[in-house]
């Protein structure tokens, strides 16, 4: 581990924690010892803000000094119908609704042409549970993708989504892992996780996989290979208590697998969904939410600040609350529009650069699979070389 | 991907790199704080070392730790009030200004009286306490005209008329061949109560001349405020940034702030914003908005410099309430106005205007108790054992004899 604040720093560091009553939470954060449930919660109870993100910049930077991830994505919901019916959703249709839509393999294939001029390097491809798609077409679109833009690499299905191919492959999901990779998944997201905690999905979304399922559907893309990501979606019914275990629970799957990359606290927006009632949360709930995930998942490399929903001034300020990514470009996003998300969708490269660079950052265009594309500062991170995680 | 319209060119200047800059900058950015804690003052040099070498969470510290000490008691103040602007007429011709016409121009409005009185009274039925009116700087209406407006307002209704800018008020001079104390008289008996701390831009003549010529100079702005406040009248001050300004012109700005401070301890608020450049006359002349980080920058250091005025204000219609939420960790302890309509930022395509339920649920969710304030920052409706602070302009003045039992406000007094 590598001392990067000077010990006076440190000092005014313990005693601000120390006044807010943390002071033994500080101490172990110093060490780089594993905070508890218990320490999760008393984070979430102060009203110092300011030490909270304090404590987590302490772990971000010691694991990644000023190094700030993005990449050149491009998403694809490939339908918006879907038979969950959850709660806090406002981009599912039903099938015969107007604005339901399904891409063919063929619309996915021009999706994908349509961008050939830009240099993306990652589908991100997730969409609703509509029955009716056969196993086939799951295994089409993955083809369509990667017969219009070969090198490109699709990261694709949330956990739902891989238990509803499964269903339809009529197999178990450890034979049609494999078929999928083989048709050119590459990774998937960490979508779609919700709040683990079975009262919430009862009251939410009970039609949707439980949190039990979706640890043990992502445990088997660990197995067969695939790296993948994990979220939190946070600020709707749920409560402290049920974001500790969710994430106590992310914890513990990837101190078995070790196969997460990033974690990335997603934020409730309320219009157009049935709990448009709820206010969702504000800009220092958020920002908690970023620095409790990189104290409490000691053992995920990266925290993402995922600008499209929250904003690119949050997004910014998340750089120092313990966020060392911010996603990326993203061309046509429509989960978080729909839910009445206002960012400009697909922001420049050398917006999101600099950026980066005015929250005294260091920007690096990574690949999905953390490896430096683009490099802010080759001597810190080498262009080709895999991000570095220090301490 | 989709480019950028017009690409601008970039400021220039590179922001401290956080971790970089804790490390090598550490032994003297401790004891500036140490320093700024001890609630000693700084100087401009210092100032503009933390403005290049403190990475965000270092200043927020900082700034944070004034904010205690200056309002130890957790509330976040702001004000139902509303913009009017009489008149877009404007004879100043900045070129950062989307808002104004010239005379003549087809677009130009003076508002009429009832269309005033409208704005006025639905202001008045929301339980508004203040009118923020400022206008062009118009050929033909001059301070007899804005002397009439404010008693006729003042006739009708019970509000503060928060109006005028230092330029303006040295319009009215200039034009009228009167001096400032005259003109500051005449509307101060009409009934003015407070004068807005705007059309500072930056406070430093290289810039001014360059982004503003043809408006007031930093002497002279300064002097309106000074006789503002000999007036017995009291003022807020402003800084727009992220122009033609260096870091170290936005740090002779605070000074200059801080010195008259000093002399009068008239100004009861600070607020900073940056320039919104999109669709102004001379686009061509600015560099690309600044982004948020700079405003969280550039506000911890006000707070940490102008130790002499009380209150720091969020500018969530330029910044969003989003940023201005966060700001309140950043050194802010107030969170502007209500505003209900505004038009002249918003004519450079930035406008966030929020309820008032809904700006006290972001104070609420910051961790802070929301209070509605009247101009001088007295409180309305405080709580039993509350100071309230002052209630008019008569008690808040600085500068005249203060009513029996009022203690008057000092720079060490918080409210």
């Amino acid at each position: 581990m590598r001392p990067l604040s000077e010990p006076k720093d440190i000092a005014r560091l313990q005693q601000r924690a120390a006044e807010a009553g943390l002071g033994s939470i500080s101490e172990k954060v110093l060490a780089g010892q594993r905070l508890s449930s218990d320490d999760a919660l008393a984070l979430y109870a102060t009203p110092d803000y300011l030490l909270v993100g304090m404590l987590a910049n302490h772990v971000r930077e010691r694991m990644h000094g000023d190094l700030t991830y993005f990449n050149v994505n491009q998403h694809i919901n490939y339908t918006n119908v879907c038979n969950k019916l959850c709660r806090f959703c406002a981009f599912q249709r039903l099938p015969k609704q107007e604005g339901a839509y399904v891409f063919t393999p063929e619309q996915v294939a021009q999706k994908i042409t349509e961008q050939l001029g830009e240099p993306v390097t990652e589908v991100h491809m997730v969409a609703g549970i509509y029955p009716k798609l056969p196993y086939e077409y799951y295994l089409d679109i993955l083809r369509a993708v990667k017969s219009a833009r070969p090198e490109i690499h699709i990261k694709a299905f949330t956990m739902i989504e891989l238990m509803q191919i499964a269903r339809r492959a009529k197999k178990p999901l450890e034979e049609v892992l494999p078929e999928l990779i083989e048709a050119g998944l590459d990774s998937c997201p960490g979508g779609g996780a919700e709040i683990f905690a079975d009262r919430v999905q009862k009251e939410g979304y009970h039609l949707k996989n439980t949190g039990q399922q979706w640890l043990d559907t992502t445990r088997k893309v660990h197995a067969a290979g695939l790296r993948s990501n994990c979220t939190m979606l946070h600020g709707h019914i749920e409560t402290q208590a049920e974001r500790v275990d969710h994430l106590v629970r992310l914890r513990e799957l990837q101190d078995e697998t070790g196969g997460l990359q990033c974690y990335i606290p997603l934020s409730f927006h309320p219009a157009n969904t049935e709990w448009s009632h709820l206010p969702g949360p504000t800009a220092l709930d958020e920002l908690r939410e970023i620095a409790i995930g990189r104290l409490m998942l000691d053992n995920v490399p990266h925290i993402k600040a995922y600008w499209i929903m929250l904003s690119i001034p949050v997004a910014q300020l998340a750089l120092s609350f313990g966020a060392d990514d911010v996603d990326g470009t993203v061309v046509e996003e429509k989960i978080y529009h729909e839910a009445g998300a206002t960012t400009p969708q697909g922001v420049a490269r050398q917006e999101i650069e600099n950026w980066i660079t005015e929250a005294g950052r260091i920007p690096v265009e990574r690949d999905t699979l953390y490896s430096v594309i683009w490099s802010g500062n080759e001597e810190l991170a080498p262009v080709g070389s895999a991000a570095p995680v220090l301490g | 991907m989709i480019a950028p319209s017009e690409p601008r060119r970039p400021h220039g200047w590179q922001a401290p790199r956080a971790s970089q800059g804790r490390r090598e900058y550490s032994a003297d950015l401790d004891k500036l704080e140490e320093r700024v804690l001890a609630g000693t003052r700084i100087s401009a040099e210092e100032a503009l070392f933390l403005h290049e070498h403190a990475d965000l969470l270092t200043l927020g510290r900082m700034a944070d730790s004034v904010r205690r000490r200056l309002h130890p008691d957790n509330r976040v103040t702001y004000i139902v009030d509303r913009n009017i602007n009489p008149t877009n007429v404007c004879l100043t011709d900045c070129g950062f200004c989307a808002f104004y016409r010239p005379p003549g121009h087809p677009e130009a409005y003076v508002l009429s009286r009832d269309e005033i009185y409208r704005k006025v009274q639905e202001t008045v039925d929301l339980g508004g306490q203040q009118l923020l009116m400022q206008g062009g700087h118009h050929p033909h209406l001059l301070s007899d005209w804005w002397c009439e407006l404010i008693s006729d307002i003042c006739e009708r209704f019970d509000i503060n008329c928060h109006a005028l800018s230092a330029p303006e008020i040295d319009h009215f001079s200039v034009m009228e061949k009167r001096p400032l104390k005259d003109v500051i008289s005449d509307l101060k008996e009409a009934g003015l109560g407070s004068v807005p701390g705007a059309g500072a831009e930056i406070l430093v003549e290289r810039v001014r001349k360059l982004i503003a010529p043809k408006k007031t100079t930093t002497d002279r702005w300064l002097e309106v405020h000074q006789r503002v406040h000999e007036a017995g009248l009291r003022s807020s001050a402003t800084m727009m940034y992220g122009n033609l300004e260096t870091p170290a012109d936005r740090v002779e700005h605070l000074i200059r702030l801080r010195d008259l401070q000093d002399t009068t301890g008239g100004f009861t608020a600070f607020a900073s914003w940056n320039t919104q450049p999109d669709g102004v006359p001379e686009e061509h002349l600015y560099p690309e908005k600044t982004t948020p980080a700079v405003y969280l920058r550039v506000q911890a250091i006000s707070r940490i410099v102008l130790d002499n005025i009380v209150n720091l204000q969020t500018s969530y219609v330029t910044q969003g309430t989003k940023l201005a939420q966060v700001s309140l960790h950043y050194g802010a302890n107030d969170f502007g106005g209500t505003m209900i309509e505004e038009n002249v930022v918003s004519a450079a395509g930035c406008f966030n205007l929020e309820s008032i339920p809904g700006l006290e649920a972001q104070i609420s969710g910051a961790g802070f108790s929301p209070r509605q304030r009247n101009s001088w920052y007295g409180l309305i409706n405080p709580a039993k054992d509350e100071p309230t602070g002052p209630t008019c302009r008569e008690e808040a003045a600085t500068h005249r004899a203060a009513p029996a039992g009022w203690i008057s406000p000092s720079p060490s007094n918080s409210l």
